[in-house]
């Protein structure tokens, strides 16, 4: 396995997905190819930290906005009974 | 998205999505506090801005209480929001870009291959944990700022895949593209990012390069 080969493989062994023998190239290529195994470590570094990303916050004004016309649209989607 | 095939875990929300069905708005109050945040985030992620996330995510529940009957349980309800929220947000990129439909796979477009995916150019460890640089502020405005300036194309595609957990299927399906173009999209993604991030984070003294070059 190149570089180049590896590259086009490093989804799928980045995401588990792939099959033992291409799984056994791509590691016996890392054990042989020191900037490739950082760039596989600086993906899988990426992807953690964009996991590990707190929540945005929601504006709290926004929240009591959308509450109002959720209620609304409840309102008029399940009418109260009677009326 | 996906459940292990094998016993899956009961679904928490499917209750209160009972209940609300029922007509229970506070059960419905209770579904949308749960799912609030992540449906604002995932708006915000791909959008890159609060007003339009905002749009979105009153959308997304607007819609969910005229759809509450809709739901099969084909998945667990948080993945049927977050989709619902998706496609609000596809919606919006779409409108904002003039175009009126999902571009569909072109055969001339480079996503289509891996003859061009580009290099790794600055190649280092990082200096910090993953975990740790996500929780510091100065790092996180920089780590917004890597993945908003991502080409649309390739910001949804890692949004939906590697953020909210989608399968490859999943997410094509939702993109209205092959699973082919979502990989290579995602390959690109994730390449670009790394590189960026790797420009700031990387330690520069451990800096490595390739001694060899393949045709």
């Amino acid at each position: 396995m190149t570089c180049e080969e590896l590259l086009k493989a490093l989804n799928d062994y980045v995401d588990d997905e792939t099959v033992l023998a291409v799984c056994r190239e791509f590691a016996a290529h890392l054990a042989g190819c020191n900037p490739c195994r950082v760039v596989v470590d600086n993906i899988r570094s990426t992807i953690r930290l964009y996991k590990a990303g707190e929540p945005y916050p929601m504006p709290p004004e926004f929240q009591a906005r959308m509450r109002d016309a959720l209620r609304a649209k409840w309102a008029e989607t399940f009418p109260p009974a009677g009326s | 998205m996906s459940e292990p095939s094998d016993s899956p875990p009961a679904d928490p929300d499917l209750d209160l999505l009972r209940q609300a069905r029922a007509g229970d708005l506070a059960a419905f109050e209770k579904l949308v506090g749960r799912f609030q945040g992540r449906v604002y985030g995932l708006a915000y992620r791909m959008l890159g801005e609060s007003h339009d996330a905002e749009d979105v995510t009153q959308q997304t529940f607007l819609s969910l209480v005229e759809h509450l009957k809709d739901f099969r349980g084909e998945s667990a309800v948080a993945a049927w929001v977050l989709r619902i929220a998706a496609n609000h947000a596809l919606k919006l990129l779409r409108k904002r870009r003039g175009l009126p439909t999902v571009p569909l796979t072109d055969p001339g477009d480079p996503d289509e291959g891996y003859a061009e995916v580009p290099h790794p150019e600055v190649i280092a460890p990082w200096r910090d944990d993953p975990g740790e640089l996500a929780e510091r502020h100065e790092a996180r405005e920089l780590i917004d700022r890597a993945l908003a300036g991502l080409d649309d194309k390739y910001r949804t595609v890692f949004v939906l895949r590697d953020i909210e957990g989608f399968s490859v299927k999943e997410t094509a399906d939702l993109l209205g593209l092959s699973e082919a173009n979502v990989k290579v999209r995602l390959l690109r993604a994730r390449l670009a990012l790394r590189e960026k991030l790797t420009r700031v984070f990387g330690d520069e003294a451990a800096r490595v390069f390739p001694d060899h070059r393949h045709p």
